[in-house]
C-alpha cells in the first residue's frame, strides 16, 4: 500500500473544482487511457487573471490529488505566475509524493503548460521532439526537461518522473544516452565542479579527512559523539562512530543522511558509507 | 483499523483458521522439542509432524512420503523447476504460460535470460478467457523439453487449467510436469491419483493456515535434486529445521479444507455469483474478466471501465472493504497486470480491473454491503474521468 500523505489522502476523497468550463480560455489535454492516467484542464482566464480552473482526471489517487492541488494553486494567480509551477510545487503542496508518484505531478504542470499555451494560442515545443519512450509516447525534450529541473540521476528516476521507460523497456539504454548527454552538457555550461572525477585512493583519504575535520566532527561533537575514519574502498567509506555517537539507535541515520550526504557533496557523489566497528 | 473489515482478498492471503491456530498454539512454549532429536520431548513433535504429513497427503490422494515441507509456494515453485532442469542437464526447454504467478514467470524468465539463452523458454498464450490452446501445447512439446510449469489456477481471474490433461500429454512425451497449485487447493478437488503431474506447488497461507510454509509434492520416483542443502530433514530433500508449528497448522488447514470444498463449491460459490451478478448488473460499462466457468469457486475479477483501480481500492478501503487491483498504480509498475495483457484486455478495462476472492468466512450480509456502496464509487469517479464524459457525449 502506498503512503499517502493526509493531504493527497483528502484532495482525493474531496477533489476541489471538479468539472468542465463551457467556453474556457485555455484547455490542456495529457495522458491517455492508456497510459493509465489522463487529465483535462480547463482555465477562465480574464484579464491575464486566472479566475476559474477546473479538471477532470482518470487515474490513481495521487493523479486526482495532484490536480486538484494544481486548480486550488493556480486560481487568483495571473498567468505569468502560473506559468512558474513546477512540478515539485504540486508535489510540495500535497505534502510530498511518493516517489515512484512523481509523474502525476508532472502530469499536472503539463497539463497546465498545455492549457496556457492553447490560451495563448502557440504550439508546445515539447509536443514536437523525437518520441523515446513508445509505450508512453515521452519525447526526448520532455525527459530532458525532468532530467534538468528535478536533477534526475538516474534511469529509474527518469521513469518514475515522467513514464518513459517504465513499459516494455526497450528504451532504457536510449535514456542513459540521454541522461550522460544533458548532464555532460550541464556540467560543461555552468562549469560546476567535476564530481565524477577520479581521484587517487589518498587524494580521496585526504578530501574526506578535510570535510570530517571541517564541518562533520564539530557537529557531532556538540551532541557528545565524533567519527573515526577506519578506512576508504573505492567508493566506500569505512567510519566508525564513537562516544554518544556509537550507543545511539538513530547512529545510521546519522550516517546516511547527515555523514554520507556531506561526504557526498563535498567529496564525491558516488561515496557510500558504511560503520566499521 | 475499522473494526468492520470485509475481507474479500483470499486470493492474497486468507485468515488463520482457529482451529488451526488452536492445533499450532501447544508447539510454542510447550512442545517445542525439534522433531529430529532422539529423546522423547523431541519425538512426540516428530510423530505430531508426520500427523501433519498424513493429512496433508489425503487432500492430495498421495503418500505422505511423497511430500516436503518448504517455506513458501515460491520455494516449492523454485525447488521444482531448478531440481528438472538440474536432472536433466542436457534438455534446453521450458514451457510455461504467459499468465503464471511470478514465482514461476520470473524464474522460468531468468533461466532463459541470465543464462546465456542457454534455455529456450515457451510462454503459451491464452485467449479472452484466460484459456489455453491445448493444439499449441501440443506442439510446443519437443525432445529436449525438460520441464512443463503450468498452474492449476489463476490467482487473478481464478481461471483453472486442464491440468489434468496437459500433465498426461506431457507424460507422453516423457517430460516432467509441475503445477503451481496454490490458488487450487483447498477449493476445488486435486487427486493426484488421477492427475499424472510430478510436481505440485502449495502454500500454508493461501488456505487459512499461517504464512511461511508450503509444501512440495514430488512423485514417487521422480528425479529429485534439493534446493536447499544441508541436514537430513525431510529425507534429504530440503535441509533446516521444520518450521514445526506451522507445518502442524497446515495439517489441520488441510483436514479442514477437505471438510469444506463442498461448502466452497456451494455456498461460498452462491456468494460469489451474487456478487458478480449484483455488479455487473448495477454497473454499466463492467466486464468480467475470466471464463465465467473454468474458474474458480471463490474468485470474480471485474473491470469497471474508465476508471482507475487503485481509486476504486482506496475508495473501498473507507468502507473497510478489501479487494484488489490488476491496475498499474497499485504494484508500482506502469503497466497494468501481465494477466490482464496476456489476455488481451483492452487498456480501457485492464486499468480498471478489480478482484474480489471470497472465503468460508465471507457472509451475505458483506456481499450486499459491497453491492449497496461500490456503485456509487463508480459512478462517482466516472464523474471526474474525462473519458466518461466523452462516451457519453
Amino acid at each position: 500500500m502506498w503512503e499517502y500523505t493526509d493531504k493527497v489522502k483528502e484532495h482525493f476523497l474531496n477533489p476541489r473544482n471538479v468539472g468542465t468550463i463551457e467556453n474556457a480560455d485555455g484547455t490542456g489535454e495529457v495522458g491517455s487511457l492508456a497510459c493509465g492516467d489522463a487529465l483535462t484542464l480547463t482555465l477562465k482566464i480574464d484579464d491575464e487573471v486566472i479566475t476559474d480552473a477546473r479538471f477532470k482526471t482518470f487515474g490513481c489517487a495521487s493523479a486526482i490529488a495532484s490536480s486538484s492541488a494544481l486548480t486550488e494553486m493556480i486560481k487568483g494567480k495571473t498567468v505569468a505566475e502560473a506559468e512558474k509551477i513546477t512540478n515539485e510545487d504540486i508535489a510540495d503542496f500535497l505534502g510530498g509524493l511518493p516517489k515512484e508518484k512523481m509523474h502525476c505531478s508532472v502530469m499536472g504542470r503539463e497539463a497546465l503548460e498545455a492549457a496556457i499555451a492553447n490560451y495563448r494560442g502557440v504550439v508546445l515545443p515539447m509536443a514536437e521532439g523525437e518520441v523515446v519512450c513508445e509505450c508512453f509516447g515521452v519525447t526526448d525534450l520532455e525527459i530532458i526537461r525532468a532530467i534538468k529541473e528535478s536533477n534526475l540521476r538516474s534511469v529509474e528516476e527518469i521513469t518514475n518522473f515522467t513514464k518513459a521507460g517504465g513499459g516494455c523497456g526497450k528504451c532504457q539504454d536510449r535514456l542513459e544516452e540521454i541522461l550522460r548527454a544533458t548532464h555532460a552538457k550541464s556540467l560543461t555550461q555552468i562549469k560546476a565542479p567535476e564530481k565524477t572525477r577520479r581521484l587517487t585512493n589518498i587524494q580521496k583519504i585526504k578530501l574526506i579527512e578535510d570535510a570530517l575535520e571541517r564541518e562533520i566532527r564539530p557537529a557531532l561533537r556538540k551532541d557528545g559523539g565524533d567519527i573515526e575514519l577506519v578506512d576508504v574502498d573505492g567508493d566506500f567509506v569505512i567510519v566508525s562512530l564513537r562516544g554518544a555517537c556509537g550507543s545511539c539507535k538513530k547512529s545510521q541515520t546519522t550516517l546516511k543522511e547527515y555523514v554520507e550526504k556531506k561526504l557526498r557533496e563535498q567529496v564525491l557523489d558516488t561515496l557510500i558509507v558504511e560503520e566499521g566497528k | 483499523m475499522a473494526a468492520e473489515v470485509i475481507y474479500m482478498d483470499n486470493n492474497a492471503t486468507t485468515r488463520v483458521a482457529p482451529e488451526v491456530f488452536e492445533e499450532m498454539r501447544p508447539y510454542f512454549c510447550d512442545l517445542y522439542g525439534n522433531p529430529s532429536s532422539m529423546h522423547a520431548f523431541g519425538g512426540q513433535v516428530g510423530r505430531k509432524l508426520a500427523e501433519a504429513r498424513g493429512r496433508v497427503a489425503s487432500l492430495l490422494n498421495v503418500e505422505p512420503d511423497e511430500l516436503v515441507f518448504t517455506s513458501c509456494g515460491t520455494e516449492s515453485d523454485s525447488t521444482a523447476i531448478l531440481s528438472a532442469l538440474e536432472a536433466f542437464p542436457e534438455k534446453r526447454h521450458i514451457i510455461t504460460t504467459r499468465v503464471e504467478h511470478p514465482a514461476v514467470k520470473n524464474l522460468c524468465e531468468r533461466m532463459q535470460s541470465r543464462t546465456g539463452h542457454k534455455y529456450r523458454l515457451t510462454r503459451l498464450s491464452v485467449d479472452r478467457q484466460g484459456m489455453l490452446d491445448l493444439d499449441e501445447y501440443e506442439k510446443a512439446l519437443a525432445d529436449d523439453t525438460a520441464i512443463v510449469s503450468v498452474m492449476w489456477a489463476n490467482n487473478e481471474t481464478g481461471v483453472v487449467f486442464p491440468v489434468e490433461k496437459m500433465a498426461a500429454m506431457a507424460k507422453e512425451h516423457g517430460i516432467l510436469f509441475h503445477t503451481d497449485a496454490v490458488q487450487a487447493v483447498g477449493k476445488i478437488a486435486i487427486d493426484l491419483e488421477k492427475a499424472p503431474v510430478d510436481f505440485l506447488s502449495l502454500s500454508g497461507h493461501k488456505l487459512h493456515a499461517p504464512k511461511g510454509v508450503g509444501v512440495l509434492y514430488v512423485r514417487k520416483g521422480t528425479p529429485y535434486v534439493p534446493f536447499l542443502i544441508g541436514g537430513h530433514q525431510e529425507r534429504g530433500r530440503r535441509g533446516g529445521t521444520e518450521n514445526v508449528a506451522s507445518v502442524i497448522g497446515l495439517g489441520k488447514a488441510c483436514e479442514l479444507a477437505g471438510r469444506m470444498m463442498a461448502e466452497e463449491n456451494t455456498r461460498v460459490k452462491a456468494l460469489r455469483d451474487r456478487l458478480e451478478a449484483g455488479l455487473l448488473a448495477a454497473i454499466p460499462h463492467a466486464i468480467l474478466n475470466g471464463h465465467p466457468d473454468h474458474r474458480l469457486p471463490n474468485t470474480s475479477n471485474i473491470s469497471f471501465e474508465y476508471v482507475e483501480g487503485e481509486a476504486i481500492l482506496l475508495h473501498l478501503d473507507r468502507y473497510g472493504i478489501c479487494a484488489s487491483s490488476g491496475s498499474a498504480c497499485t504494484s508500482g509498475s506502469l503497466e497494468p497486470s501481465h494477466v490482464m495483457r496476456a489476455m488481451g484486455v483492452p487498456f480501457t478495462a485492464a486499468h480498471g480491473s478489480i478482484r474480489f476472492s471470497l472465503s468460508i468466512y465471507n457472509t451475505e450480509k458483506e456481499v450486499d454491503f459491497i453491492l449497496e456502496h461500490l456503485p456509487g464509487i463508480i459512478s462517482n469517479l466516472r464523474e471526474l474521468s474525462p473519458f466518461w464524459q466523452n462516451m457519453n457525449k
